[in-house]
């Protein structure tokens, strides 16, 4: 056989988002003894989402924790781990179930740092599925993007490929403040080519992740597809858009959203989760501050509907983003401003 | 090891420290009124036994976390009276820069967590500590101090079931001082007895008197030693009773008549004299300790009041670590 000659290519594998996470989390864990994994189900029935599956054989029971039903008490228990440092992985069975643990994670992991003028940091990383799966009715259904994006104190990333939940979950897990790391049911089995080789992804930098001129989509998540979808059917109907993934909410990468708008001078902001206070809107206020002269047209948003998720499949359809949804507002915002 | 009878000197210095927590806080009372300090202002006096005789009882890497009502609790810890004094002012050299306030206080150097106002929302964190311990093996335990309000809220029960479940040396200290706020123990909880909320975990629990530093020294000791041994946590209850209202602004008239005169008859500080006594200290004695501290309060008063205020510029110093590992 002959050796290839040229310069080869980065090796990848395609892996699923659950085998990327757990990758990241396995590397971080051999890398680093004070990194430990704590959550319901994680470790003898191998995730809920089998995210974890294989790590409890690997680390043993003392790095890989089954806890009790108890989201208040673990949570505020890996707080306390962080503070005396350890640096836990808590994994939320779904974000849903974060609201039980709400004030360990807004009072103290959110205001140690602060309250003890900097004499204790909070090295913690909370990660689960967010947003709506399927029919899943309305408490496993929320997204929480805009609910920890609030507080200062507070990282909050979104991921939407294989590769993005690598290199991002090892940079949380990295970090020295709390980060909410934010993954989707109906994103672990898909599929994606992440390279072999070790590599971290800043938290806090959004990724283009396709390029276009007449419209730039804002968007992380499993939205991402939603938006990728649109843009290749408007593509087709003489519309280009451009996909920009912010993958980190908070530290938001304004720059990236402001070179957005300079070079497409309009945006819509593709989001699960409510309409009201959510991150479309902090989007929208901030680069309308930054760059209202650069706007052909208002910024829109596409979220839920205002409203709780109900069960049925099809009134669950209308609450969410569609690509005929996001093309509407798209070709709403591109109707405007056009030969002026 | 509980020392059933310490010594003259181990005497002299907890009357000492309660004293001084005693004196520091009716100044801080008075700087209250003044307006030196502002906020909330929850005073420790009468409960002075429990916070010296916890730390006398520790090592000192041990970590402790305490609630809303820290003043004694952190100095009892080693933390400057000027330093607490200051942070109580809102100064620059305040223990946590004038960032913190009353109820967040907290120092590295003294394993002292701080600080914390949502009531029962600290107690996961001393059991995290707890936790550490026991990952790393460092042979560490932790005490979490809580009042018998924070006794109802869900955070304290799911941390005694989690400290249980897998044996974390932590010592979870109720202070039953007999009011929550101005809500009296018989009309906050069906039981009162608190030390029994423990059984639902299986956790060891006991009741002791908060009035005898030695008798609170002597239980801590022997409550962390179970800890730190692998056998699990423990629920001690002391039963304690506050001298003031529930912070500056509560004129505390809930409590029964003659209720608190009868308390003070157990007061610490006469109960350590007592102590003192068959070891030949008599009141010349301890009123030249009086007049020491009454020194140190004063000059940790004066210190606070002639201190910089809070620097504007670390304004945004402390929103994110920024760091990584």
């Amino acid at each position: 056989m002959a050796l290839p000659i040229a310069a080869a290519a980065p090796r990848t594998s395609l892996l699923q988002t659950r085998e990327a996470l757990r990758r990241a989390m396995s590397e971080e864990m051999r890398r680093d003894p004070t990194v430990f994994l704590m959550g319901e189900e994680v470790a003898y029935y191998d995730g809920a989402y089998k995210v974890s599956q294989g790590m409890l054989h690997e680390f043993g029971p003392e790095r890989v924790i089954d806890t009790p039903i108890a989201e208040n008490g673990f949570s505020g228990l890996a707080i306390g781990a962080a503070m005396a440092g350890l640096r836990p992985i808590v994994e939320f069975m779904t974000w849903n179930f974060s609201l039980v643990a709400f004030d360990q994670i807004i009072n103290n992991a959110a205001k140690i740092y602060q309250m003890t003028a900097g004499a204790y940091h909070v090295p913690i990383v909370f990660r689960g599925p967010n947003g709506a799966a399927e029919a899943l009715g309305s408490q496993h259904s929320m997204a929480f993007e805009s609910i920890y994006a609030h507080f200062p104190g507070l990282k909050v990333v979104s991921v939407g490929t294989p590769k993005d939940a690598y290199g991002l979950l090892k940079s949380a897990i990295r970090d020295n403040d709390p980060v909410m790391f934010m993954e989707s049911e109906m994103l672990y089995g898909m599929k994606g080519e992440v390279p072999d080789e070790e590599f971290l992804i800043p938290i806090g930098k959004a990724d283009l992740k396709r390029d276009g001129t007449d419209c730039t989509l804002v968007t992380w998540n499993k939205q991402i597809h939603t938006c990728l979808a649109a843009a290749e059917q408007l593509e087709k109907e003489g519309i280009s858009c451009q996909v920009l993934d912010l993958r980190t909410i908070r530290p938001l990468d304004e720059q990236a959203l402001f070179d957005a708008v300079c070079k497409t001078h309009r945006m819509v902001v593709v989001q699960e989760g409510y309409t009201f206070a959510g991150v479309g809107a902090e989007i929208a206020a901030r680069v309308t501050e930054a760059c209202f002269d650069q706007l052909d047209a208002p910024i829109l948003r596409i979220t839920n509907k205002d409203l709780n998720q109900p069960y049925n499949p099809t009134l669950e359809k209308m609450v969410l983003p569609s690509v005929d949804r996001v093309k509407d507002a798209v070709k709403l915002v591109c109707s405007r401003g056009k030969g002026a | 090891m509980g020392d059933p009878s310490p010594s003259r000197e181990q005497l002299l210095e907890w009357y000492r420290q309660m004293y001084l927590i005693r004196r520091f806080e009716e100044v801080a009372a008075k700087a209250y009124t003044q307006r030196k300090i502002m906020g909330f202002c929850h005073l420790y006096i009468g409960q002075e036994a429990v916070a010296v005789g916890v730390s006398a009882a520790l090592r000192a890497t041990d970590v402790v976390v305490g609630g809303y009502r820290i003043h004694g609790q952190i100095m009892a810890r080693g933390v400057s009276p000027r330093a607490i004094m200051a942070e109580l002012f809102g100064k620059d050299p305040g223990v946590c820069r004038g960032v913190g306030g009353s109820m967040h206080m907290a120092s590295q150097e003294h394993a002292f967590w701080g600080g914390y106002g949502i009531v029962g929302g600290h107690i996961p964190l001393a059991v995290g500590a707890a936790f550490k311990n026991k990952y790393l093996k460092d042979g560490g335990a932790s005490l979490v101090y809580f009042g018998d309000g924070a006794s109802n809220q869900g955070a304290f029960f799911e941390a005694m079931a989690l400290a249980e479940l897998w044996k974390l040396p932590c010592v979870f200290l109720l202070e039953n001082n007999y009011y929550a706020m101005g809500t009296s123990i018989e009309r906050q909880s069906a039981i009162t007895d608190l030390a029994r909320r423990a059984d639902g975990v299986g956790m060891k629990h006991w009741q002791c008197g908060g009035f005898d530093v030695a008798e609170v020294y002597d239980n801590v000791a022997k409550a962390a030693e179970h800890a730190r041994s692998g056998q699990g946590p423990v629920l001690l209850e002391v039963l304690c009773y506050r001298y003031r209202g529930h912070s500056m602004s509560d004129p505390a008239k809930y409590r029964k008549s003659g209720e608190l005169d009868e308390k003070k008859k157990h007061d610490c500080l006469l109960l350590c004299e007592d102590h003192l006594t068959p070891h030949g200290v008599g009141e010349a004695d301890l009123a030249k300790v009086r007049e020491a501290v009454d020194a140190v309060v004063q000059d940790a008063y004066e210190f606070a009041d002639a201190a910089a205020e809070a620097d504007p510029a670390l304004l945004y110093d402390f929103v994110l670590h920024g760091g990584t590992s």
